[in-house]
Parts: structure tokens; sequence; C-alpha cells
């Protein structure tokens, strides 16, 4: 009990215990909020590549795509774990406004926009047409048009609060996309005019997929305009990759395993067809791995992160180790008047492990309360940092960030708390030791008074 | 007399320190005998090893050669949870400059060797109240029953060396072992100090005491001289 006792007198009674305590609240607080900031953007990207991609993709990175895609979207569609698909073109092209001269190379993906939907988040992230995604590509101001869906940063322009200035509806524009067809062996098949066939679409709608690479480059097209325009509408058409989502209660590695199941004994059945070489050359992927040369730079960043604040935590050993020191240096009569009444070794480090466990909590609850009421008025503070003085976190005309991701993680929470006694334990176990080491004697003397 | 009759037996103990590439012999084979109930008093010039034998003789330091025998049992034999209990029950320590915890009262200072031999359950189930009730009885005893409260900061000097007895003779230890009670105190409140020593021993305490001064000594059973690192008979 005397154990209990001492440890709160020292914590409250000793001035410098409250450096302690501070050292490990301010660590505490950096740490909860760039982990939760970072955290949160990390999960956010992930959740927006998701969106975009669905849940599994069977496809391939060549631009001639593969064959009898319809075939496999039937067994897709005959299979009890699979909630939506969709075939998908995808390439590169030329887009000109009509009458100008300036050209902009985009990315084009020609998809069923219903059935995109299902698969994906397509639908979410329209915006004129997001409660009628059928008519995505029939512009409202003429519905005979073609239309096409255009990412939101080729048409608009962010202002500094990540806002777009949308119009009442899309604006009335023709845009000649042209592409260079390919046939089944990968070789420019001829088209209208010479090798390059052009085709007018009109403006639409944006997607805002809230991934700056698609929505700075990407354009949606009707699925059979861009499957002519490509080159894959022949007498055996072809697709870039089908889009899958599965049902609710389907792991995404499970379902993964069954269509990759699936695909190998499709591509078994199709081994004598004509264009089956095609095939060889699709994978089946989940989201994660389909985008992991984007996500895998973002959980890059996160681990480099973790590493330094694992810095910052040494850092925090260090000064409870220094603080301690001091502490026990100016508390050895003490540890002298208890082994003088019988207090064992063990006793007195468990003591000061005790004194330290207090501080770490301590420390990890102050630092954990002003970390979560700062990381609440996060975004209201850069708003007002922002009108006052110009100044943003990041960047919202560069970056495709919103609000600043606030979301406190209860599993990171506990990590760090846990981490923060532990520093503290770690910094005070040589002191405490050192201090069960010495003779009653040495510390009792007239000299160590 | 047979030499496991005495409470106390020091035989041929030797003690040297090392004072940087100076080896200080401080003691050089003292031998003491102290029989229960005695008040001895243990006298010597500074630095004459008498804190040192004190130290010595309850086992918070132990001799370079030489036997320390309590209750004829010799402390080279004990292992440290029994010198640890050696250390609680056994004996008491008065220090000079008192040595109590600054942030406990008068009272937690004086029933801290109790909570130390006991369990967190022991002590919230009966050990706290029957200590509390003791460490009171004896600050009414030593004329501090209205400073229990009190921080030792809050203290004179005799007020402090009367809370570090009470603290001595919580657990009624068999040996009370005392470092110049006085040598920090006027001599109206030292006299006071050593009438409280006096009464105790009258009522049984063993007492082996240490003081530069042999009018202080006067005041003991026995006076016993440390002169050079020895006993002089």
């Amino acid at each position: 009990m005397y154990k209990i006792i001492l440890a709160f007198r020292y914590l409250v009674k000793r001035r410098i215990t409250y450096l302690a305590v501070l050292a490990v609240a301010i660590c505490v607080f950096i740490v909860v909020v760039v982990m939760t900031v970072l955290t949160g953007l990390v999960i956010d990207f992930r959740q927006k590549n998701h969106s975009f991609v669905g849940d599994c993709v069977v496809g391939t990175e060549s631009l001639v795509g593969f064959a009898y895609y319809e075939d496999f979207v039937k067994i897709l569609e005959q299979s009890y774990f699979v909630e939506g698909i969709s075939p998908v073109i995808k390439s590169f092209a030329l887009v000109n406004p009509v009458g100008s001269e300036r050209n902009v190379g985009v990315e084009i993906m020609g998809i069923d926009a219903v059935k995109h939907s299902k698969a994906t988040g397509f639908g979410k992230t329209l915006y004129y047409r997001k409660d009628n995604v059928s008519k995505a590509f029939k512009p409202a101001y003429d519905p005979n048009l073609l239309g096409c869906v255009i990412g939101i940063d080729l048409v608009l322009e962010r202002d500094a609060k990540s806002r777009y200035p949308y119009g009442s509806g899309p604006t009335d524009i023709p845009l000649a996309i042209s592409c260079f067809p390919l046939n089944a062996k990968g070789a420019l098949a001829k088209a209208d005019a010479g090798l390059v066939k052009t085709q007018t679409f009109y403006y639409s709608d944006n997607s805002e997929s809230g991934l700056a690479r698609v929505d700075g480059s990407m354009v949606y097209l009707p699925f059979e305009q861009a499957q002519l325009l490509c080159g894959m509408a022949g007498p055996v058409k072809r697709v870039s990759a089908i889009h899958i989502k599965f049902k609710p209660n389907v792991r995404l590695e499970a379902g993964c395993e069954e269509v990759d199941s699936l695909w190998q004994s499709f591509k078994r059945e199709k081994a004598d067809e004509k264009q089956a070489y095609l095939l060889e050359k699709v994978t089946v992927q989940g989201w994660k791995d389909y985008r992991r040369a984007y996500i895998a730079a973002m959980e890059k960043e996160q681990t480099m992160m973790t590493a330094m604040f694992g810095l910052v935590g040494v850092t925090t050993v260090f000064i409870v180790f220094v603080v301690f020191y001091m502490i026990i240096s100016h508390k050895s009569k003490d540890i002298g008047i208890l082994k003088s009444i019988g207090v064992s070794n063990v006793n007195i480090i468990i003591l000061f492990s005790g004194f330290a466990f207090l501080v770490g909590l301590l420390g990890s609850g102050v630092g954990l309360f002003a970390g979560w009421l700062f990381l609440l008025k996060i975004n209201r503070i850069e708003d007002w940092l922002f009108e006052r003085f110009g100044f943003q976190l990041w960047d919202r005309t560069i970056y495709a960030i919103g609000d600043i991701p606030n979301q406190v993680d209860a599993k990171v929470l506990a990590v760090i708390i846990l981490s923060a006694i532990v520093a503290c334990l770690v910094g005070a176990l040589v002191p405490s030791r050192q201090a069960a080491k010495q003779k009653p004697i040495e510390t009792l003397q007239v000299t160590q008074l | 007399m047979n030499k496991d009759d005495f409470i106390l037996r020091a035989e041929g103990v030797y003690k040297s320190y090392r004072m940087g590439a100076t080896e200080v012999k401080v003691l050089k084979g003292v031998d003491l005998t102290v029989k229960s109930g005695e008040f001895v008093a243990i006298v010597g010039a500074s630095g004459s090893g008498k804190s040192t034998l004190l130290h010595i003789l309850g086992a918070l330091d132990s001799p370079d050669k030489g036997v320390v025998a309590f209750d004829g049992r010799d402390l080279r034999r004990f292992g440290g949870g029994e010198l640890n209990r050696f250390r609680n029950k056994m004996v008491g320590f008065v220090f000079q400059f008192y040595h109590l915890l600054d942030e406990l009262s008068v009272l937690e200072n004086v029933f801290l060797p109790v909570m130390v031999s006991r369990s967190v359950v022991g002590w919230l189930f009966g050990g706290r109240k029957r200590a509390r009730k003791r460490a009171k009885e004896l600050l009414a005893q030593l004329g501090l029953g209205e400073r229990a409260n009190h921080k030792p900061y809050q203290l004179s000097g005799g007020e402090r060396q009367r809370v570090a007895i009470g603290r001595a003779l919580m657990n009624e230890p068999r040996l009370l072992l005392v470092d110049e009670p006085t040598g920090n105190l006027d001599s109206a409140t030292g006299n006071g100090i050593l009438d409280v020593f006096e009464e105790l021993n009258r009522a049984g305490q063993t007492i082996v005491m240490v003081s530069h001064d042999e009018r202080i000594a006067q005041r003991a059973g026995r006076i016993i001289t440390l002169t050079d690192g020895r006993i002089k008979n």
C-alpha cells in the first residue's frame, strides 16, 4: 500500500514530475494528431480506390483487351457471390473541343453507367445525374446527343476550400475524341479516315472520384461507342476488364479466389478458340492489388511517419529517463529510509515503476484529451488560419482533400497510450534499478543530506 | 553466561572504506555484547567508527570480517527477505537527522513500518485500523497527539525526532538502535528525547545508542568507548 501512496504523492508533490508528465503529454498529443490525420488520409484514399475499382478486376494491361468476355460475364451472373458486373473498355485518346485547336491527351473508360454503378461507386461520383445514373451519358440540354462524363479536374478548377464552381447544368460543349483502334493482334486497325477513329461526344456530367490522377485525366464514354473507338467491337468483341462487386457477406480474398477459379476453368474451356491467346494476359486481382501502385506509395508514407514517430517515442523514453534520474537522485534519502525499515530492492523498483506508470497514464491522458480536442476543431482552426493568414496545411487547389480527417481510431489510441506507458516504464527502469541497488547506508550519511 | 544469552553479539568485526586510492580502516576487530533490556551507549570521537558499527549491528551495512549475531543467529546467514524482515520487525532505527519522508504526514510516517510489512489486502482489511490506533497511541505517548496530521516540515527538530522514535517503535522491535539522537537538537530538547529513551528502557526496551558526548552517554546503563576502531575496556 505504501508503494501506491508514495507513488501518488511523488506525482502530486514533486514539481519536476510535471515536466515528465508534460513531456509525455506533448509526445502523445503530436502522435495522436499526426497519426489520426495520416491514418484518416490513408483510409480515405483506400476507400476512394475501392469505390473506383469495385471489389475485383478481371483484366489486362494490354490495350488490345481480351475476347469472349460476354461468356464469362454470363458465368459470373450465375455465381452466388457476385452482386455487380461491369465490362469496361480502357484506352487513351485525344480530346479536342470542337472548334478549338487544342488537344488534350486523356484516358478513356467505356462503361455501361448503370452496370458500372452497381459494380463500383461510379454513380456517386456524378454531379448532375447522381440520382439518375441511367442518363449519365444523356446531356440535360439535349438527351438525344451522345454524352460523355468528364473527370472533374479536366473541366473545373477547385477553389482554396476544395469546392468546384458547378453551374446549374453542364454546358453545351462538343468534344471530338480520337483513338487509335487496335485489332486483336495488337496492330493498328484501319478506321474511317486512316488509322485514327474520331467521334464527337457532348459534355453531360462530371465525375469526382476524389482520386486526383483519375479526376484529372479520365473521360467516361458509353460502352458501345468506346468499344468501337478502340477497335474492340469486331465480330469477336473485346474488353479491357471486368469490374466485379461481391455480395456484402463475401470476404474479398474468398471472392477473388472464387473468381480466379472460375476464370481458370473458363480459360481452359476457351483454349481452342481463335483468340484464346488474349486470355493468357488476363489477371484476376482484388482492388488492393489492382491499385497497389497508388496505394503502396501512400502506405509507404504512413510507414515512414510511423517510424519517425517511433523516434519521437525514443525521445520520450530519454526525457523520462532524465527526469526520473533527477527525481530518483533527489529521492535517494527516501530510498535509504525505506530500506532501513525493511523495504526490499524489488519493492523499490515497483515503487518507482508505479510512479512511472502514473506519469505515463496522466501524461498520455492529458495528451490524448488535448489531441482529441484539437482534432475536433482542426478543420475550424485551419479555416480560421486560412481566412486570417492564408495558411493551409494542404493546398486544396493541388490536393484532392476535402476536410482534414479527424476521426479518432480507438485502436490507434489504445496503442499510443500503451506505448506512452511502456516508454515511461522503460525510461524509469534504469534509474529505479540503480536506486534499488543503493546501500541504505550510502544514502543516509550526513554528506548525502 | 552462554554466548547465546545475549540479544546482540559482535565478534572481531572489521570494516574499511576506500577513499580514492586510500583504504581507511574504520573498525579493527570490535567485540561487543548486549543483553536484553540493556541501555548501552557507544561513545567515541568523530570518525571513530561509532555510526559504522551501529549500522553493522542493524544490518544496514555488512562487516568485511567478523560475526554479528542477533538472538544467537549470525546475520551473514540471513537471506535478502530475512534481512528485510529483520530490519522491519526486530530493530528500530533512530537517526541524527530524523530521516522522515516529507511526502507523508506524521501519522503515516509512524505507521509506515507496518504498512511496509503488509500486502494491500492485508493493510486494507484490518491492518490499517490497528496500525493507525497504535501509531496514534505512540504519538500521544510522545506528546505529539495533536501533530498527527502535520507534515514533517511543519515540526520542530525535537518533534521530528519524536516522530522518528515513534516510527522506530511501531513494530515493537526487540532492539532500538539510536545514532546521535540529540546531535541536532538544543540541550533542553535533547534532554527530553533522552528522557524518552530512559523511560522506554525502564519499560524493558533494549537500546544501543551512539554519541560523541560522554555527558549524554551517562544516561545509559553501560558505556562502551570506541577508540581508533577498537573497543577500549
